[in-house]
């Protein structure tokens, strides 16, 4: 296998990585929602820490995105 | 037939202006461009809207419900001392707000513009965290001294945790700045790279004259109308959520557990 070659199949492998973040943001809105729906007079409250939790979960994804464009465009 | 797709040229930072002092390339780019941009609006938002009328207009509103959204913001999640960082908050919200939908105008109707998000580069994001964790830093050994390094001893902790816990609240700690600067930068640039890959499906699609062709560029045409309106919401989530992070980080260099 040619170098080209191996950077195409490592960045694919790389981008599996957001779809790991798109489980534990659907995750942490999921669970949010559930929440809410059994007590939405507290629910307001807790905004903060729902985006909070989404931005955690995404950076992870976005990190698996710019390690397949470092591999793609980078080395 | 197909277009070569090239994603990454609208991330290019080009000169407009040429400008050398010395050695050092000074020129005025595309970048600062929109940035000045940027500037001008939220200084004519703001312009129009602090005219403080007992009975507001419509603009006032608008600049006072900001206002009001942002201070909130820092009344929940700092509290009546971190009153006084309501204005760097808010500067901090409303440039990065107003640059992510800056970069999303369709200005490329006109031949020879394309819209710049000046969001969408390390380098000027990188800047805006290295500001929030800068001043974090500042206001903690201001206020605490060297008591601020109990940062990184959650209280309650045992002590045979110790050894465990405060390498890792420590690396937590520097990472900040990075994450903060990172997760603004890419969330901005993959939205727009998908945006302009699936725009070439779209004209190569239409150009290729066949059955399928068409069908790809109807499927995709639909498909950016849906990412266009999640890249609306992304904009303002990741404008929140810089801001929504800067007051935690504040919180915890002003209200040392």
């Amino acid at each position: 296998m040619d170098l080209q070659s191996a950077k195409m199949i490592g960045a694919g492998l790389a981008a599996i990585g957001t779809g790991a973040a798109a489980v534990g943001v659907g995750f942490v809105f999921g669970s949010f929602l559930q929440g809410a729906l059994r007590n939405p007079a507290a629910a307001d409250g807790q905004q903060g820490r729902l985006f909070l939790g989404f931005a955690l979960a995404e950076l992870l994804g976005l990190m698996a995105f710019t390690i397949a464009l470092l591999i793609l465009f980078v080395f | 037939m197909s277009g070569k797709i090239d994603p990454m040229h609208q991330f290019t930072v080009e000169p407009l202006v040429p400008l050398h002092v010395g050695s050092y390339d000074i020129s005025l780019t595309n970048s600062a461009a929109w940035m000045l941009a940027t500037l001008a609006i939220i200084g004519v938002f703001m312009w129009g809207g602090m005219k403080r009328q007992v009975i507001p207009g419509r603009w006032q509103v608008a600049t006072e419900g900001l206002i009001g959204f942002i201070d909130d913001l820092v009344k929940v999640n700092i509290g009546p001392e971190g009153k006084k960082f309501t204005p760097f908050l808010f500067s901090l919200f409303t440039f990065i707000l107003v640059a992510n939908f800056l970069g999303l105008l369709p200005l490329a109707i006109v031949p020879g513009w394309h819209a710049f998000t000046s969001t969408s580069h390390f380098s000027i994001t990188g800047l805006l965290a290295i500001m929030s964790f800068s001043l974090v830093l500042i206001i903690g050994f201001w206020r605490h001294g060297l008591h601020f390094f109990s940062l990184f001893v959650p209280a309650g902790t045992p002590w045979y945790m110790l050894p465990l816990i405060i390498p890792i609240e420590i690396v937590s700690f520097l990472v900040r700045p990075f994450s903060l600067a990172l997760r603004l930068f890419v969330a901005m640039m993959s939205g727009h790279i998908l945006m302009e890959v699936f725009g070439s499906f779209i004209a190569n699609g239409f150009g290729s004259g066949s059955a399928v062709g068409f069908g790809v560029g109807i499927v995709s045409f639909l498909f950016v109308v849906g990412v266009g309106m999640l890249e609306l919401l992304i904009c303002a989530l990741q404008a929140y959520v810089f801001a929504l992070l800067t007051s935690l980080y504040l919180n915890d260099a002003i209200n040392l557990h």
